[in-house]
């Protein structure tokens, strides 16, 4: 287990790198620069500026010289964009707003959608099944930017729960709608793989010959058919978890979390390439990280694989 | 000049310290009655890039500056220049050297006083080059003295053509005569800043907590994409006068989420869903309003060595702007008020008089069958097509106007037009480079003059991409920088290029937003709509 997880890391480090490299040409491939705008600088202010953030330089010495930076000093470098923040303020500011709603969306996305993948395999054919295969359904078929102005209209327009938007340091009340629209599709995605594993291994011989020796059904479903059920939602899981902590971009604009999504997507437009980096190394490592964590899940639960 | 009365001050006085007690307050001219709560809210459709006066260049940045900070002029409710710190200006008979004299009580946030220096020190710093301001242009436009050598690095800061003579009076030298200078300094790029706190914290001078501002306003919260609020400014030289205690701006990236947020009472002033203006202006015409706005929308033709060749034929370039009908693209298309342009320069420029010009008097049927006749002296028809590419920056907007343009040139002139749309910077590095045919153009005036806009079509101007050059146009130019009124000049040049047609003007914008009925005081007159929140207030509902 030690030698895999060495290994991976080993693996990890090299796959980091090339996506920093690809990520950083292609970055600079797209035509134009940070100070591109409307109203073209003077060509020897253009060049001030470009000296001074060094992009002046070959794109290999940039790219050696932003990688020593975050090496050396865990530094990102400046916002080309918004003259008063880092990208490490930005990061900070803007990932643990994400980290919150996507970790909360998470809970509610498990939560609700392997009791009810559950409870449908269960009570296969019946109207409970029946339900619950349309409620998830209905919640695939949502897209969160369909689902998010929907509930603002129906939470803060018509009922007057809830704000229309915002963050307030993450108060619950700006969290019930963020949280709803972002976990919905996740929701219904683990029901319907829960629903189909459970159904599978409802029919194997091992349940068949322990419901024959008359045990009680509480106990095969907790000890017997559950932790196997689970194996193809947690391979599902690892790349939903980092799917959800690492930014929505519509979530963002629909509800003005402030989360790392929005800054993501706009950084790209203004070319704020020391921001668009930046959360890429973020979000390229947590993807890492967390497959690796998907896979030791798997290996802890299936006793088949060993590493 | 003593802008405020005594009697008003004390009016004033009366009405500030009344609102501190139970009876509820009154507006100290108007005598309405005032809401309690004294906080407005309105929206950003996205976030701003700075409060630093210096490097701002955005109008929802710009906005906010003009609460913090306050330059020398500001504008009144009409966008008459009206005294701010300073108290008034002279000027020589060349009009190129400006003085201001700045009035004694102003004060930093802080307690400092504000003085010539802290002008003379952000003029510096706009053209420094160290500062790297994306709008250390504006030092260009303003043509102070030496200001290219500065920004270039050739000079040192110091020697720019603004000097303190002493703490209250600022004299401002320039290169050539500007007699709209003192309109300039209305732009929250030649605000004042605090020398001693940009020293001490370097970029992070604007945070709130290190900021230190001489407006009306003082930065106390800001989350970024989400809100930053500023708040009454104690020290502010005409506190007193000031009745909105506490302005807070939320980022909201969705318009329709915006609307949604204003009808559920979170907004005292939001964003109108584009294309909805009509049915808005039904359901709520108190709230729903359009007003025009210094900014045009136009096509340039690519007259570079790198262009079409059909592009250099005159003939072909009125076809195309005549058989434009310009009426469904601001009637059916837009929706909000949008005026049809014949001419580049708004109507609403102050002092522009909008020309006569040929084209634009005459109907669109007219129109019409004067391109067909014009295209077929330029010798295309049936059996030869014109057919050229127009690009576009990716928008839903542009896209339905280029699909209707496209649509009007194939049935008036049977034109093949290839539609291509690239994201923003990348149209900017095309069309930069006159790597196009026809494209998409947009210009804001940058102060309320014709010459703001005009001078883009100048032969040296940077901006000129369709690289449009004509000498008669270029000397009318330059003359008027020294007229006093340079009408005539601005309405020949209209008219040379309603006959030259190197862009094709469309439409002439109009700006739209919702505000509640008791937040009274917007300067719906102000054409540029430089507003102040000093000058708004709730009434009781």
């Amino acid at each position: 287990m030690i030698n895999y997880i060495i290994k991976r890391i080993g693996i990890a480090i090299p796959t980091l790198l090339i996506l920093i490299a690809v990520s950083f040409y292609l970055m600079h491939a797209a035509p134009g620069g940070p100070f591109t705008s409307e109203r073209p600088l003077p060509p020897q202010v253009l060049a001030n500026i470009e000296a001074k953030y060094g992009l002046d330089q070959p794109i290999w010495r940039q790219m050696f010289n932003y990688l020593w930076g975050v090496i050396t000093e865990f530094d990102f470098g400046p916002s080309y964009k918004y003259h008063d923040r880092t990208v490490n303020e930005i990061i900070g500011h803007g990932f643990p707003i994400t980290l919150k709603y996507g970790f909360w969306s998470f809970i509610v996305a498990v939560g609700v959608g392997i009791p009810l993948g559950a409870i449908a395999a269960i009570r296969k054919n019946t109207w409970i099944d029946y339900l619950a295969v349309g409620v998830s359904i209905g919640a695939q078929v949502l897209p969160n930017f369909v689902m998010a102005p929907l509930l603002i209209i129906v939470f803060t327009l018509w009922l007057d729960w809830l704000p229309g938007g915002g963050w307030n340091g993450g108060a619950w009340q700006y969290l019930v709608m963020p949280v709803i629209a972002l976990s919905t599709s996740y929701m219904a995605s683990i029901a319907r793989i829960t629903r189909s594993s459970m159904l599978e291994v409802l029919n194997t011989n091992y349940i068949r010959t322990a419901r024959s020796k008359g045990l009680p059904t509480k106990v095969i479903f907790f000890r017997h058919v559950l932790k196997p059920s689970l194996l193809p939602v947690i391979s599902y899981l690892g790349p939903a978890f980092v799917g959800l902590i690492t930014g929505s971009v519509l979530i963002d604009i629909y509800f003005s979390t402030g989360g790392m999504g929005y800054f993501f997507v706009n950084a790209a437009f203004n070319r704020d390439y020391s921001v668009m980096m930046g959360i890429t190394i973020v979000v390229g490592s947590l993807t890492i990280l967390f497959s690796l964590i998907a896979d030791l899940l798997y290996a802890w639960i299936d006793p088949k694989i060993r590493y | 000049m003593n802008y405020l009365p005594k009697s008003l001050a004390t009016g004033f006085l009366l009405a500030f310290f009344a609102s501190s007690s139970v009876m509820a307050a009154t507006h100290p001219v108007t005598g309405e009655t005032l809401a309690d709560d004294q906080t407005f809210t309105y929206s950003l459709l996205d976030e701003f890039t700075s409060v630093d006066p210096q490097i701002v260049e955005d109008v929802s940045g710009s906005d906010i500056v003009r609460d913090l900070f306050e330059g020398l002029m500001n504008q009144d409710a009409d966008g008459n220049l009206v005294p701010g710190v300073a108290t008034g200006y002279t000027t020589n008979d060349a009009k190129d050297v400006y003085t201001f004299t700045l009035r004694d009580n102003a004060m930093w946030s802080d307690g400092n006083p504000v003085t010539a220096h802290d002008f003379v020190y952000a003029w510096q710093r706009l053209a420094d080059p160290a500062t790297t301001s994306p709008y250390s242009w504006f030092a260009e436009i303003m043509s102070l003295e030496n200001v290219g050598a500065v920004m270039s690095g050739d000079l040192p800061t110091s020697a720019l053509g603004v000097t303190a003579l002493d703490n209250h009076t600022l004299e401002v030298r320039l290169t050539d005569s500007l007699p709209y200078f003192a309109a300039m300094t209305t732009h929250s790029s030649t605000f004042p800043a605090p020398e001693w706190r940009v020293r001490t914290f370097g970029n992070d001078w604007t945070k709130p907590g290190n900021i230190v501002s001489n407006g009306a306003y003082v930065l106390t919260e800001h989350i970024p994409n989400e809100r930053s609020v500023r708040e009454r400014n104690s020290m502010y030289w005409n506190d007193d006068a000031t009745i909105i205690e506490k302005v807070v701006a939320l980022v909201i990236n969705d318009e329709n989420v915006d609307f949604t947020r204003y009808l559920a009472n979170e907004l005292d002033k939001g964003t109108v869903p584009s294309g909805q203006f009509i049915r808005l202006k039904q359901d709520y015409p108190d709230e729903a309003t359009s007003f025009p706005r210094l900014c045009n929308y136009y096509m340039t033709f690519n007259l570079s060595d790198s262009g079409p060749e059909v592009f250099k034929d005159v003939r072909v370039r009125q076809a195309l702007a005549y058989a434009l009908d310009r009426s469904v693209i601001t009637e059916k298309i837009l929706q909000a008020g949008q005026i049809n342009a014949f001419t580049f320069t708004p109507g609403a420029t102050a002092g522009f008089e909008v020309p006569p010009v040929a084209f634009g008097q005459m109907s669109q049927s007219d129109r019409e069958a004067k391109a067909q006749e014009l295209l077929a002296d330029a010798g295309y028809g049936a059996g030869n097509p014109l057919s050229f590419e127009y690009i576009y920056n990716t928008s839903e907007g542009h896209k339905k106007i280029a699909i209707a343009a496209q649509q009007m040139w194939k049935e008036v002139l049977g034109a093949e037009v290839t539609l291509a749309n690239q994201e923003w910077k990348t149209f900017l590095k095309t069309r930069g480079s006159q790597d196009f045919e026809l494209a998409r153009g947009a210009w804001c005036g940058d102060y309320n003059e014709a010459s703001t806009f005009l001078d883009l079509l100048t032969t040296p101007s940077g901006y000129n991409d369709g690289k449009f050059s004509n000498s008669e146009v270029d000397s009318l130019m330059l003359d008027a920088r020294t007229l006093d009124d340079a009408s005539a000049n601005y309405t020949r040049v209209e008219e040379i290029l309603a006959n030259e047609m190197p862009v094709i003007p469309v439409y002439h914008y109009a700006g739209v937003f919702m505000l509640k009925t008791n937040v009274k005081g917007w300067p719906y007159n102000n054409v540029e709509q430089n507003w102040y929140s000093r000058n708004l207030y709730k009434t009781a509902k």
